[in-house]
């Protein structure tokens, strides 16, 4: 069952790949925050972090924070370890924190089925915008920037033009 | 010709790479017996040494001959592309190139 827009951010306080704690308090400046279910080794989420990466980067002087998630079982897939996590975050960059649910807490509370799977909170965390980041994981076939649109809309204080999106990608690995 | 392909359906890559698959063998006038199998189970993929989903075998021998020693698992299968790029499916080239 997919979480309804309106729905309140989830609270967490989760081990990021910089060696520190990140708890949804410390992002409370935010104008808007980006959370996404995430991962290592789906080629899903490898097409698209890129893209996440530049989102972060752009986004970041208007108090837009990005922040991936990654809650897959670890046993089952030994490249979503958190030793795993911090290799991918280093050797590609990552302009977003990336934090590890190894309790899976913040995927259940989120419903998340996919990776990569945006959830995007507007300045009182609510959830504005679910779904994909946009609408081709070819970057150079994208017509939609979903994600974009959605970002630039609530900096502005509307709504975004398109609210829910499927999220393609890998499913989440649940214990 | 004989032409193996092993999916999971937990992945949604595997209708692109069929439909893929279907197109190159057209355009290449190859009637070619295409064996579709799904893979259920970590177990089966041990078995069948599946590294992940889709995965395409031309007479035996894998379309992407550097990805087939990955682990096994119920998983999307990575094909790298030129350029440094990421695919949950195998290019038309690596396809062509493995129909010849």
């Amino acid at each position: 069952m997919s979480v309804a827009l309106g729905t309140e951010a989830p609270q967490f306080d989760l081990p990021g790949v910089d060696g520190l704690n990140h708890s949804f308090d410390s992002y409370g400046d935010a104008e808007a925050l980006v959370l996404v279910q995430s991962c290592n080794h789906c080629p899903y989420v490898q097409a698209w972090e890129g893209r996440l990466s530049a989102i972060a980067r752009d986004y970041a002087d208007r108090g837009v924070r990005v922040v991936a998630v990654n809650s897959n079982d670890a046993q089952s897939h030994p490249e979503d370890s958190f030793e795993e996590m911090q290799k991918r975050a280093a050797s590609q960059g990552f302009a977003f924190d990336y934090l590890h649910d190894e309790p899976q807490a913040v995927a259940r509370e989120l419903a998340a089925e996919r990776t990569p799977e945006v959830f995007l909170y507007d300045r009182d965390r609510r959830l504005v915008y679910h779904g994909a980041i946009d609408d081709n994981r070819d970057e150079d076939a994208v017509s939609q920037r979903y994600l974009r649109d959605a970002i630039a809309a609530v900096l502005s204080g509307q709504e975004p033009p398109v609210s829910e999106t499927p999220a393609v990608g890998c499913t989440v690995k649940w214990k | 010709m004989r032409i193996d392909f092993f999916f999971w359906k937990d992945c949604p890559s595997h209708p692109e790479a069929r439909a893929l698959l279907r197109e190159v063998l057209d355009a290449a006038g190859i009637d070619a017996e295409v064996v579709e199998r799904e893979v259920f189970s970590e177990q089966e993929a041990e078995e069948l040494a599946f590294p992940g989903s889709p995965t395409i075998r031309v007479d035996g021998r894998d379309v992407d001959p550097a990805g087939a020693s990955t682990r096994p698992a119920l998983t999307c299968r990575i094909y790298h592309l030129p350029g440094g790029r990421v695919s949950p499916v195998p290019s038309r080239e690596q396809l062509e190139e493995a129909l010849r």
